[in-house]
């Protein structure tokens, strides 16, 4: 019986040691990663609008059925533009805020008159599904003032951006969570 | 020169309309609103502290299992419906792999604690993590409605894919190819209720296959379960099946869901004995061969895998427009010309991740060289078992075969007058 007995408290004595040993590496692999990580800021998902190029994957690959990627307005980068090419379809019938005129299929752009012959536009959020394609037409003849940019009130800040993964020009990136925009300003273009 | 070239590019796009100067109109504001207050990581990690030592306690002190299912409920509208699952402790490990090989990604708090606290409370007392804290792991249990038995072999064998997934997760997030383990996430839709309609395809699978089959996601492909499989093997408290001493009345034999209970061992013939020998020799024999095999054809496969990534595979098709190889151009090549830099960097690039792959992917082969050799090894030692009690590694402490046991019965009796008289 007495066999058996130590049998058993060797037993108790290897495993305490392969635990504790565990415990201590475990334990060193979570000092090496807090190590590395220092004091840095937890980070979120941006898109970088020097990067993208409004191809309209923001709209369908996130992970909500609207997704947390919608567009922005720089105001002081914008032309005020009567002829908006953001706004317009190219060839608009008429310069007025017709649905069949418009490039945005929600009619999430608000057209308005400031001065001869200036006209603001302006993004109803709560419309705008991030098709993009009001950035794609400023960008390509107007003053690149809309851009794309992911919305923090809306992202889920998933582990892994859905439409990081589809974006084609690799637009999404890790920012600083105190910091969580990338925004375009006059002059700078970005 | 980079620098100079997409200034100047940018610099193109702006102001090909002066923006006026407005005296009497003030220019709106462009808003920025935040996101979660990031005080809520902190909660988070307590959450998941208390959660773990309720759910051990609720296993291996209270051996409730309705205090289980009720934490697990929690778990699953906490972790699960409100955090819409992430963060998550199996996907962590894809954070903290891509933080050992990439200096500049920052992993954040959260995630170690998701990381480790789970090992931790597994290296001591079993995976008690899965019974109760796991959201994915809570779905699945509370959706069990008739379990039907997997025979020995089909759960060992698909026991393996784990092991494989892991390896394959640590890949593709150490060389930065994604995070594959949120990609086949087949819950996570679920939580959200919204997903592609893939992967929510794949999660109603799952779902209504975990109907029958206890567990699907946790014993076939949870890479995480893989590593508290061996971590929970040295726990030194594990859930027992019988309150105190197991009277072999065999009552629970069937009471697992999860094909985790063991029968008492019976003693072998001295020919068993010697053939059992035997074949733990040949197995014996056999891992190293596998292993090198493994890294062989992980060497080999390694380079198409590597088209994975996107900067490889944007390269191998920059490399055909320029050779005019193919018509026309795709958006990411284009996206790429945009940025003016020279595709000779791109493809230096290319070649260095290739390489890293080409390593790590023997590596991987190597491991599933190892993980199936092991598998035969562990089949071919007996040991000895004196009473019916969970494997382990399987066991989730999911509590549902306590009640089975008479024994249990016999103390749930014994405590019912007191807890009258006390007037409970
Ligand atoms: S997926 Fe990328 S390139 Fe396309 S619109 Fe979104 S950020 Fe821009
Ligand atoms: S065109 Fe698309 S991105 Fe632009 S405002 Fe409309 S919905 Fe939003
Ligand atoms: S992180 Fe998730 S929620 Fe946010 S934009 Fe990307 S996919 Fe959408
Ligand atoms: S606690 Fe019992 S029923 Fe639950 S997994 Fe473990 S052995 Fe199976």
């Amino acid at each position: 019986m007495a066999s058996s007995s130590d049998k058993l408290d060797r037993r108790q004595f290897v495993g305490n040691g392969v635990r504790i040993a565990g415990a201590i590496g475990l334990g060193g692999f979570v000092g090496f990663l807090a190590g590395r990580r220092g004091s840095a800021d937890d980070t979120v998902w941006q898109i970088d609008p020097n990067k993208c190029i409004a191809c309209g994957n923001c709209a369908t690959y996130c992970v909500l059925d609207e997704s947390a990627a919608k567009c922005v307005h720089s105001y002081p980068m914008c032309g005020y533009c009567e002829l908006c090419t953001g706004y317009f379809e190219p060839d608009p019938n008429d310069l007025n805020s017709g649905a069949e005129n418009q490039l945005c299929p929600t009619g999430a752009i608000v057209r308005k008159f400031v001065e001869e012959p200036y006209h603001e536009y302006s993004i109803d959020e709560a419309l705008c599904i991030g098709c993009a394609k009001c950035v794609k037409g400023c960008n390509a003849f107007g003053n690149g003032s809309l851009y794309m940019q992911v919305r923090h009130d809306r992202c889920l800040n998933c582990n892994e951006c859905a439409i990081a993964v589809a974006c084609p020009s690799q637009a999404f990136v890790r920012v600083p969570a105190s910091n969580p925009y990338l925004l375009k300003h006059k002059g700078t273009g970005a | 020169m980079m620098v100079v070239a997409v200034s100047a590019a940018a610099a193109l796009a702006v102001e090909r309309f002066p923006p006026p100067d407005f005296t009497d109109h003030q220019l709106p504001q462009t808003t920025t609103p935040h996101g979660r207050w990031l005080g809520w990581e902190y909660f988070d990690m307590a959450a998941l502290a208390a959660g773990l030592v309720l759910a051990s306690y609720f296993a291996l002190g209270r051996r409730s299992r309705k205090g289980l299912v009720g934490l697990a409920t929690v778990a699953m509208v906490w972790l699960g419906f409100w955090r819409q699952g992430c963060v998550c402790a199996i996907g962590a490990i894809q954070n903290v792999s891509l933080a050992v090989f990439d200096p500049s990604y920052t992993v954040p708090l959260t995630v170690i604690a998701f990381f480790a606290l789970p090992l931790l409370v597994t290296l001591f007392f079993g995976r008690t993590f899965c019974a109760a804290v796991c959201p994915l792991g809570a779905v699945q249990e509370l959706t069990l409605v008739r379990p039907v038995r997997v025979p020995g072999w089909v759960d060992q064998s698909l026991g393996l894919v784990p092991f494989i997934y892991l390896g394959a997760a640590v890949l593709f997030a150490a060389t930065g190819a994604g995070f594959i383990i949120c990609q086949y996430d087949p819950y996570v839709g679920f939580f959200r209720l919204s997903g592609n309609a893939a992967m929510i395809t794949f999660g109603i699978c799952l779902l209504v296959i975990g109907l029958f089959i206890g567990r699907p996601y946790c014993r076939y492909l949870c890479p995480l379960g893989a590593i508290f499989g061996l971590f929970s093997r040295v726990s030194g408290r594990h859930v027992r099946i019988p309150p105190d001493e197991c009277i072999q009345c065999r009552l629970c034999e069937d009471a697992c869901p999860y094909g985790a209970i063991r029968p008492p061992t019976v003693p072998q013939t001295p020919a068993e004995r010697a053939r059992g020998r035997r074949r733990l020799g040949w197995m014996l024999a056999l891992a190293p061969v596998l292993v090198v095999v493994g890294t062989g054809l992980g060497y080999t496969l390694a380079t198409p895998l590597s088209l994975v990534h996107r900067e490889v595979r944007l390269a191998e098709r920059m490399k055909l427009e320029e050779a005019g190889k193919v018509e026309g151009t795709i958006d990411a090549s284009d996206a790429f010309r945009n940025t003016g830099r020279p595709a000779r960097e791109l493809y230096t690039e290319a070649i260095a991740l290739r390489e890293r792959f080409a390593f790590l992917g023997g590596l991987l082969g190597g491991w599933v060289g190892l993980v199936i050799g092991m598998k035969l090894v562990h089949l071919s030692i007996r040991r000895k078992r004196d009473e019916y009690s969970p494997d382990p590694a399987w066991c989730v402490s999911c509590g549902r075969c306590f009640e089975y046991c008479p024994s249990e019965q016999q103390t749930l009796i014994q405590e019912l007058p007191t807890l009258e008289k006390s007037g409970v």
